[in-house]
């Protein structure tokens, strides 16, 4: 990999700082390929300094601040759930809070990735990992928009059976490859994060952006904004929540679809329902319409099948992924149908 | 001792002796060939190319040559004289060991995806990697051929290519078909794989004046030998292979590939040691693979089930200038009695790097296809299939009537069949449940060709009991080390333990490459005609102690040489192999006789009501392979195998972009292998078979046979669960959302 620098922040403060003073070096880009990076447990970003997709100049490693409150700490209390951005995966997953009160939290972070990469990796690095497009991961093929603004889409017509049915645009279909980030976008979680300017809060469902002609633009975060942590508000929902990951192997790898589905019951009926599917959108995929249609309604067979069919209404399919639609809407049936007759 | 791994000897099965290299290994003892240390060795990185026909035009390398430690970078335009023209491994009569006749860096051309433009060499990995990878070639790109279909692919009949090669046939099938009672005629295909052993593919190499020694894993230590020395125009005597352990090989190993002597030939040129350690995205190109196949199998039989016809027909694809194919009809013909049979294989020219051997080259993609369409037609005709293979069983092969020297495949049906409860299951497609859960069993025979080669090994005899044996055979993993000791041992009457083995270098007798299971047959062969002829010295004497034997003998240890050829083979095998040759005979190449190990697999898959996705529950393997050396490593092997066959049956594949002819999943987060998770319960259950025409020590070889028919077992299960018949690999969801 290319040669760069490295330094580790000591703070918050001290991280947001280096990063602000670093990027406003002459040369430097503020977006997509930033000269410097936050680094927390790698496990995606020297991947692709590896692959040569990402170069930055200089890392600053954000997974040595010393326990700064709340910065790698799980705490659950009656408004809900403050999930730090340091905190590893493994620590969520396992935490008993999250395990009895967000299950499909816990499992969403369970079913990803293999243990070791659970024990290295941040929930910040988490929700910012890339897609696994193998043409934006393979510097050797040319047109990629996301890698290289403006330079095409080889998986338009190329092999794009892992690609998005929802969210695409002509310029990009990749699919946003994370779970996590499903289970929060269904519970309504906001996303705390610090810049140079002071901190702000703002819903997760804003921080992803869909590729529409600008592929390479992933997220709402201004130039060297740290994400601190993650707030999940209790609901009546969250306790009758579970992750269905649906992909080719037992274990081990990104689904092929998934859903986040979390329900509010009363006497047999729906009074919410909160949906968020994966492996099957460009961005972590809220199915708005899908919960609305359930509202009111028993779940059965004949609803869940309904809610189904609009989520995937507007869903575009390619050459190789033609299956993900009646894949997507079979995994929403199921989970739908597995969460409402859980026991809690 | 209790222990699933280390089964209990039945009749004619030797001890499960714990692998004598296993405390090396698990340790990190073992010094693969890449821990050898070198006096300050410099290292190189490939550079690959991004196009898959065309030329280059010129390179920019001035940001290659910038990275801080670059020594040097090796293009055609300074290597090109390098490399002398080579001939292929077994295509030939003339003496070959290359994977292929691409020989890059030797000109401008390009004739695949991933060929080697450049290779680049720094004082360390890291530079040379950097460096590598700034390599900046101006292609003359022209459109490629991909694979079947494409535009610009020719068509040619294996028969021309190969004298090896006829297509086996008898009566008429056509007509036979035509006038059938019952039958199926269905296509098929096979995908793409790839090699991802362990170790990766590493290449260490030293000069000293002349001489060359090279540290490479490798299945064939002399032919490697051979291999570099007929491409580097040099004297065989000059090059020494050491290859003492290996992590992993499964034929990606085993021809002399390109980079070994352009490693060779840099390390000369800069008289330096050169290290070289592929990257696992570089492996997919390093080495060979697996191509993808298109098939057609037509199979009719009377109402009793008794086959009547037979038609197989094969694609493969291989690269523009190598004709290299696996042609499987010569097995698939052999497994059932037919009066009429017609086969034809057929290679498809595409811009590709050639093919090469990927564990049960032929038999894997081959018998995925008849052993498919014995369950189509089993399910056709309303009879149970292992029935249907009862009924159509045989002790004499049908194409020329040769008898096999054992052939237990019923009684493989039979014990695989019991332990898996095979009779509790529901026949009717789609009708067993386990919750939201379809449940499915299906089997599928296995079957690979016993081939034997010549050999050769050196024993000594020492007066305290212990023993040291000497050959070239390569220990892949599979188990060589232990079972040769175990030879030796049960010949000479001492202990296992007490006896040393040393393999995998050049300067050792000869012996075969490890590929076609031959290994533990061949070189166990030359171990006990050795140890015969020492026994023979010791014989006359009548004292039990072997110290006062050897007193009596007045000397100090007994060294003996044997050298092995197959029964009826020629003994000039033993010339060839003393030139890096493997002469593997056996299997349906005999003209007096036929010789096969056999299997039944038994699988059950889960395949979900609304998502479809595939697991499997349970896999029972029931083998015979005549003389079983020893019941752990031979388990291990099997299940190994087995487990590979899942991978071939649900998951690997390499996909390739039609429009470039490029490879796109180079890695194995995208190139899945099955993981623990997938591989719920296995059995496997060694079943006893004495054969004594096969060779001298009535071994079989088992490296291969586990993984064969393991495709046709799920898919024919997965058919079960869902009643849908999948007849393309590897059967993903989406086949089955329906
Ligand atoms: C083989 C493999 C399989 C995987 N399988 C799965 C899977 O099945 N499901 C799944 O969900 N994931 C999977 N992953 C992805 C894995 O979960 C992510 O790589 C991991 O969560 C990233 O976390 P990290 O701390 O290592 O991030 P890093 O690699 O350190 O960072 C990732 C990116 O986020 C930025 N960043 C990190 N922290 C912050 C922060 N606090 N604020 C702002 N920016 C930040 C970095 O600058 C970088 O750009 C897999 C990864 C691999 C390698
Ligand atoms: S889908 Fe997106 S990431 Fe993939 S090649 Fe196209 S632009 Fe690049």
């Amino acid at each position: 990999m290319q040669p760069f620098a490295y330094t580790r922040a000591h703070s918050v403060k001290e991280a947001v700082e280096i990063i602000h003073a670093t990027d406003k070096a002459p040369g430097s880009k503020a977006e997509g390929d930033a000269q410097t990076q936050f680094i927390a447990g790698g496990t995606t970003l020297i991947d692709l300094m590896k692959l040569h997709v990402v170069n930055p100049a200089r890392l600053v490693d954000i997974g040595s601040i010393e326990a700064q409150r709340e910065w790698s700490s799980v705490t659950a209390d009656k408004h809900g759930l403050h999930l730090g951005a340091m905190a590893s995966m493994a620590a969520v997953a396992e935490d008993k809070d999250v395990l009895r009160d967000y299950p499909v939290i816990a499992q969403s972070l369970q079913l990803a990735a293999s243990a070791q990469l659970r024990n290295m990796a941040s929930l910040g690095g988490n929700v910012l990992q890339r897609t696994r497009c193998p043409y934006f991961r393979d510097v050797s093929f040319t047109a990629c928009n996301k890698r290289n603004p403006g330079s095409g889409c080889d998986a338009l017509h190329g092999v794009n059976r892992q690609h998005a049915v929802l969210g695409g645009s002509d310029a990009c279909i990749a699919t946003y490859p994370g779970d996590f980030a499903q289970s929060l976008i269904a519970l309504d979680a906001s996303v705390h994060v610090a810049g140079a300017k002071g901190t702000r809060t703002f819903p997760f469902a804003e921080l992803h952006r869909q590729p529409a002609e600008t592929p390479h633009v992933e997220t709402t975060l201004r130039p060297g904004e740290l994400i601190t942590g993650f707030i999940v508000p209790a609901a009546p929902w969250t306790r009758r929540s579970a992750y269905l990951k649906i992909r080719d192997r037992a274990s081990y790898a990104f689904a092929l679809a998934s859903a986040a589905v979390a329900l509010d019951m009363a006497d047999g009926r729906v009074r919410q329902a909160r949906i968020a599917l994966g492996g099957l959108a460009t961005v972590p995929w809220r199915a708005k319409d899908a919960e609305a249609s359930l509202a009111g309604k028993p779940l059965d067979e004949r609803s869940a099948a309904e809610a189904a069919e609009i989520a995937f209404s507007q869903a575009n399919p390619r050459e190789y992924n033609a299956f993900k639609v009646k894949l997507g809407k079979e995994t929403l049936t199921r989970a739908l149908l597995h969460v409402a007759t859980m026991e809690i | 001792m209790a222990n699933a791994a280390a089964p209990e000897p039945k009749e004619n099965m030797g001890q499960p002796m714990p692998r004598i290299d296993g405390r090396l290994k698990v340790t990190g003892g073992a010094r693969y060939p890449s821990d050898i240390r070198l006096k300050e060795p410099v290292y190189a990185a490939l550079a690959l190319s991004s196009i898959a026909l065309g030329s280059i035009s010129r390179f920019r390398l001035d940001a290659a040559r910038a990275v801080a430690g670059v020594i040097d970078i090796f293009t055609h335009e300074t290597l090109s004289d390098a490399i002398k023209e080579q001939v292929m491994m077994g295509q030939s009569e003339q003496a070959g060991y290359a994977a292929s006749t691409i020989r890059p860096l030797q000109s401008a051309s390009i004739l695949h995806d991933g060929q080697i433009i450049a290779i680049v060499v720094a004082d360390t990995f890291e530079a040379a990697t950097e460096a590598a990878r700034l390599v900046a070639p101006e292609y003359d790109a022209r459109t490629p051929s991909a694979t079947f279909g494409s535009d610009g692919v020719t068509i040619e009949e294996a028969a021309k290519i190969s004298k090896k090669h006829e297509d086996p046939k008898i009566g008429d099938a056509e007509a036979a078909l035509r006038t059938a009672e019952v039958k199926v005629d269905n296509r098929y295909s096979t995908p793409v794989q790839h090699h991802n052993p362990i170790e990766l593919f590493t290449t260490s190499c030293i000069w000293d004046g002349p001489k060359l020694t090279i540290f490479e894993p490798s299945q064939t230590a002399h032919g490697l030998r051979f291999g570099v020395a007929q491409q580097l125009g040099m004297n065989p005597d000059d090059v020494h292979v050491v290859s003492s352990f290996i992590g992993g090989a499964f034929g990606s190993k085993g021809a002399t590939t390109e980079r070994t002597a352009l490693i060779a030939a840099i390390a000369k040129k800069l008289d330096r040691p050169v290290k070289f350690v592929s990257s696992r995205a570089d492996a997919f190109f390093v080495s060979t693979y697996r191509a993808e196949t298109e098939q057609r199998v037509a199979l009719a039989a009377s109402r009793d089930g008794k086959l009547t016809a037979l038609i197989h027909e094969g694609h493969e694809v291989t690269s523009r200038p190598d004709g290299y194919f696996v042609g499987g009809t010569d097995t698939t013909t052999r497994m059932y009695a037919c009066p009429n049979i017609s086969t034809k294989v057929s290679v498809v020219h595409a811009d590709r790097k050639t093919p090469g051997f990927m564990r049960a080259p032929a038999e894997m993609p081959y018998m995925f296809v008849l052993e498919s369409a014995m369950d189509e037609l089993a399910e056709t005709l309303g009879i149970d299939p292992v029935e249907l293979r009862r009924i159509n069983d045989t002790q004499i092969e049908p194409i020329k009537g040769l008898a096999f020297t054992s052939r237990s495949l019923m009684p493989c049906f039979d014990a695989a069949a019991a332990a898996f409860r095979w009779s509790e299951r529901n026949r009717k497609p789609g009708a067993a449940r386990d919750g939201d859960w379809l449940i499915g069993q299906g089997c599928a025979t296995s079957c690979y060709p016993t081939m034997v080669a010549p050999a050769t090994a050196r024993v000594s005899l020492m007066p305290d009991g212990t023993a040291h044996v000497e050959t070239a055979a390569q220990d892949v993993g599979t188990g060589t080390y232990t079972v040769v000791a175990q030879m030796a041992a049960e010949r000479l009457g001492i202990d296992a333990r007490h006896v040393k083995v040393t393999l995998g270098d050049s300067k050792l007798p000869p012996a075969p490459v490890s590929g076609g299971s031959n290994v533990t047959a061949s070189v166990c062969s030359a171990v006990a005609k050795a140890c015969d002829a020492i026994n023979e010295k010791l014989r006359g004497s009548n004292s039990q102690n072997l110290a006062e034997q050897f007193r009596r003998l007045g000397v100090s240890e007994l060294v003996e040489y044997a050298e092995t050829v197959a029964p009826g083979a020629s003994p000039e095998g033993i010339d060839q192999l003393y030139k890096g040759i493997s002469a593997l005979g056996g299997g349906p190449k005999l003209k007096d006789r036929i010789q096969y190990a056999f299997g039944a697999q038994f699988i059950e898959v889960a395949v979900h009501s609304r998502t479809r996705e595939i697991r499997v529950r349970r896999m029972t393997g029931a083998f015979a392979a005549g003389r079983i050396m020893n019941t752990r490593t031979a388990r291990s092997q099997l299940m190994g195998g087995m487990i590979g066959g899942i991978g071939s049956a649900l998951l690997e594949a390499t996909e390739i972009d039609r429009r470039y002819a490029r490879y796109v999943n180079k890695n194995l987060a995208d190139y899945e292998v099955p993981v623990n998770a997938d591989i719920e319960a296995l059995d496997v259950i060694l079943v006893p078979e004495t054969d004594d025409k096969v060779n001298a020590v009535g071994v079989k070889g088992v490296g291969e046979l586990g993984i064969v028919g393991t495709a046709a077992a799920v898919a024919n299960a997965v058919y079960n669960a869902t009643g849908i018949r999948v007849r393309d690999l590897p059967i993903r969801l989406d086949a089955l959302l329906t």
